[in-house]
């Protein structure tokens, strides 16, 4: 069966420096995909190559087997692939409800409207408040945003994605930032997540990335050192090196 | 702050009882009628008001909801104010069918500009349309056989409104035009501003990369704010030109694009109800100032922008809304006894 | 185009270039190094003239230290300015900081018209500046010649001070990368105020060089504030050759466009201004973003 989304040898450099080498990955349809490696290593970079924010220098990347990457960032999220922020990236003056609405709007290709009937705007509200309810943000609804704590700003990035119904789900560290007690709610909101939608999750929480992931991907240095099932990586020598250092010690950032 | 909320709270809010929705637009008759009771010698600088508030709202739709920092709004005022002028002159001397086509005009220049400008942003955008408008200048300055140049165009007649109501000396009908203008206008753009067209616009001017993100075109549609912010700037030159009879070239210089981003600065950029609070205040000192001398109002409008800008930042209608807080406070305070 | 007609535009449009170079010049480097858009640039240059025109009167001085103190005096305000008021808003929105330096425009504009009258003034110049001077192929009166040498011995000498002196390694660090500069101990704060006065100061030179292509008058700072806005643009922000050649383009541009078909001259410069914008947003030289 054809991948839902795959790359093959995507290329992209900053000036002299090259940020991503050869990359080759394939996300299946219902992935659970982490993609793990030490900062810098160029998640991030990937990301937006897959979503679009940037062009890479060379390479393909394709969607259901039709190339894409010619495609510019509103085509590709109209066609499902939706991707979440590292640091929140919501609109601070408005409420969580108006947030999400906004990409309700943005899906129902509704946001020029200037005078909606009373039964598309009970359709979108009621889209919202769906939305809000997969991730248990109901009773903040109301709350503007720039007033929410940590934890809720990261579940509100979720529903901001989510309200655009993905096909393709590219989640930047939901979890960043997010202190220790309160990881638990990003975990059972991605562990709800639809079965069917293809998730690829950057995290460096690695109890997260364990108990999420059914392949990882490592990469370092923009290229992908090694991937397959977490039993695989966990054992691979080079993985350990990276992780854990020479002593046994955790070498990436603990939290 | 309970974490329970009852299911009512979430309910659509209803469009169900309209003198509510209606208010803003009732308390702007209402003040408009009292303003003609109180000062029935000063019609003309009432009347100025009114369409000087027409003016802040277009930009305050532009730069206070979808965060297009423009200083050329000048450009599309005084577009409307000519296309106004030549409608009475060569087609109809019917007002409506002049302020609708001034409309227009200001609606064109604003698209074929925005078209060009509103792929640069911030700075660059700034510098852009201070060049657009000032080209705009010189170039209704060379074709004088067109503007009238340097002295305007003048000299034509506007006929009674609807047929019925003269535009006579005594300024009564121009003042009603304006003021009835200006509150089918605010009614309009608030609606506007409240929609999902407005919200998508106030995300935008808060992060557009988020928006595009969300699959939106960013660029598509500040084009589509700047060109209804081009038509509303249109009218209120076309309704100036016909109270006013005269369109000139001051209406399209920078100090006037300037002078209306004080008025809503003044009042507050991010609420309508501040344009035409910023308006009011900043004409009612002009009035007063420059009665004195012509340049002391220059020193007075400039200490209160920068006072403003520092002390009350979101504007006069900041400074209103704290006030009735307050009072709602103490209104609860006195109830819980 | 006869060469009569060249030479005229050359020596009209290099003297006019060299003028809003040395105006802007500071509006430039402020846009580079603060990322603040200074609309009351233009008053220091107004400022800058009426005090060149009254304070060898009203102190009794000679002409040439009257033009010192005036620039002196100019840089002062613009210190206070900057250290009072503008600092406030480094980190404010892009438009408020804009905005506050409308108001200090408008109350300049007042003052100066309080303090001077509203008619046009005229500096006076040193009678060394007089006459004119035969270049062979034509004459040219003596003080554009030293408006052209002024241009281009600040020119020269900003350029040693930005390239070679300690001074202007910290600016061109502070404008590369102000959190860096910082902490690599450089002071941005006073590079900022040194830098604003400085420029400031320039400008005040500029306006008294000027005073004959623009005269003086209190509607001085708003009048050509676009214009010097378009040379910034063009030139890009925080360049320094970037001001000085895009003051060339547009001088001339206008300059000969006054010759040919002096209607357009001014709507040519705006145009200019426009393409330059769409195609290099950065400015001809400026660093891409």
């Amino acid at each position: 069966m054809t991948p839902r989304l795959q790359t093959r040898n995507l290329c992209h450099s900053f000036g002299g420096l090259a940020v991503t080498q050869n990359v080759t990955l394939s996300l299946p349809q219902g992935a659970r995909t982490a993609l793990i490696g030490p900062n810098g290593a160029g998640k991030t970079t990937l990301v937006n190559l897959l979503s679009g924010a940037i062009r890479p220098k060379s390479g393909d990347i394709q969607l259901d087997g039709r190339s894409i990457v010619q495609l510019p960032q509103y085509a590709r999220v109209r066609s499902g692939i939706v991707r979440t922020f590292q640091i929140s990236r919501l609109f601070k003056d408005l409420t969580v409800a108006e947030n999400v609405k906004v990409a309700v709007l943005q899906r129902l290709r509704a946001s020029m409207q200037w005078w909606p009937s009373p039964a598309r705007s009970a359709r979108v509200h009621d889209e919202v408040h769906e939305t809000l309810g997969m991730l248990g943000l109901q009773p903040y609804a109301n709350r503007v945003v720039g007033r929410l704590a940590l934890g809720e700003q990261r579940l509100a990035e979720i529903a901001l994605a989510l309200a655009m119904k993905p096909e393709v789900l590219l989640l930047d560290e939901p979890g960043a930032g997010v202190p220790q007690g309160e990881g638990g709610r990003i975990m059972s909101a991605i562990e709800s997540l639809p079965k069917d939608l293809s998730v690829l999750l950057i995290e460096h929480d690695m109890d997260l990335v364990f108990r999420f992931a059914s392949h990882i991907i490592v990469l370092v240095a923009g290229a992908v050192m090694v991937e397959g099932t977490p039993q695989e990586v966990a054992a691979n020598e080079q993985v350990k090196q990276i992780y854990f250092g020479r002593d046994g010690h955790h070498a990436q950032h603990s939290h | 702050m309970s974490a329970v909320i009852p299911p009512m709270v979430m309910a659509v809010p209803p469009r169900a009882r309209p003198w509510t929705q209606l208010r803003a637009e009732i308390v702007l008759t209402l003040a408009g009628l009292l303003a003609f009771a109180l000062f029935p010698q000063d019609l003309g600088l009432l009347t100025n008001m009114a369409t000087m508030s027409i003016f802040a709202l277009s930009l305050s739709l532009v730069l206070g909801q979808a965060g297009i920092a423009t200083l050329g709004q000048a450009a599309l005022y005084g577009a409307g104010a000519y296309v106004a002028g030549w409608t009475a002159l060569y087609l109809t001397a019917d007002p409506i069918v002049g302020l609708l086509l001034g409309g227009l005009g200001g609606g064109l220049i604003a698209l074929l500009s925005g078209a060009v400008m509103l792929r640069s942003t911030k700075l660059t955008l700034v510098m852009l349309t201070i060049a657009v408008a000032q080209l705009l200048l010189e170039l209704a300055n060379w074709a004088r056989w067109l503007t009238g140049g340097d002295d305007g165009l003048a000299g034509f007649e506007v006929a009674p409104l609807f047929g019925i109501w003269e535009f006579n000396f005594m300024g009564h009908t121009g003042y009603f035009y304006a003021l009835g203008a200006l509150v089918l206008v605010f009614f309009l753009v608030r609606n506007l501003v409240d929609s999902p067209f407005g919200l998508t616009a106030r995300a935008i001017r808060q992060d557009p990369g988020r928006v595009q993100a969300l699959g939106g075109r960013v660029y598509l549609h500040l084009l589509a704010v700047y060109t209804v912010g081009g038509v509303v700037a249109g009218l209120a030159g076309a309704l100036t030109a016909q109270t006013s009879k005269v369109a000139n070239l001051f209406m399209l210089d920078f100090t006037t694009s300037a002078g209306v981003v004080v008025m809503i600065v003044l009042g507050g950029t991010r609420r309508l109800s501040g344009a035409v609070l910023g308006t009011v205040a900043y004409m009612t000192i002009h009035h007063i100032a420059s009665t004195l001398n012509p340049y002391h109002w220059l020193f007075v409008i400039g200490s209160m922008l920068i006072f403003v800008l520092i002390v009350l930042p979101e504007g006069l209608i900041g400074l209103l809304d704290r006030a009735a807080a307050y009072a709602r406070r103490l209104g609860r305070k006195g109830g819980a006894r | 185009m006869s060469f009569a007609l060249l030479s005229s535009v050359l020596v009209d449009g290099v003297t006019y270039a060299m003028i809003l170079f040395m105006i802007t010049v500071g509006l430039s480097m402020t846009m580079g190094l603060m990322r603040v858009v200074n609309l009351a640039h233009g008053a220091f240059a107004m400022l800058g003239g009426f005090l060149a025109a009254s304070i060898p009167q009203r102190l009794g001085v000679p002409i040439g230290l009257g033009f010192v103190l005036a620039i002196a005096l100019v840089a002062l305000l613009a210190l206070i300015f900057e250290r009072t008021l503008l600092r406030r808003f480094y980190r404010r929105d892009d438009l408020d900081q804009m905005l506050v330096t409308i108001g200090l425009m408008f109350v300049a504009t007042a003052a100066v018209n309080l303090m001077f009258g509203s008619s046009v003034t005229s500096v006076a110049l040193p009678e060394a500046f007089g006459g004119s001077v035969d270049l062979g192929f034509r004459s040219i009166p003596r003080h554009r010649l030293i408006v052209v040498a002024c241009g281009l011995l600040v020119v020269v000498v900003l350029w040693f001070a930005v390239d070679r002196s300690s001074f202007g390694i910290r600016v061109r660090a502070a404008v590369d990368n102000a959190p860096i500069a910082r902490a690599i101990g450089i002071d941005t704060t006073k590079i900022y105020a040194a830098t604003f006065a400085i420029g400031a100061a320039l400008a005040a030179l500029g306006g008294i060089a000027g005073a004959e292509l623009l005269p003086m008058e209190p509607t001085y700072a708003s009048k050509y504030l676009v214009i010097l806005l378009a040379v910034v643009a063009v030139g890009g922000n925080g360049n320094l050759f970037g001001s000085f050649f895009a003051a060339l383009l547009l001088g001339i541009v206008e300059t000969s466009m006054k010759y040919m078909v002096p209607q357009l001259a001014s709507a040519a410069f705006f145009l200019t201004m426009i393409v330059v914008l769409l195609l290099r947003p950065q400015g001809l030289f400026g660093r891409q973003a």
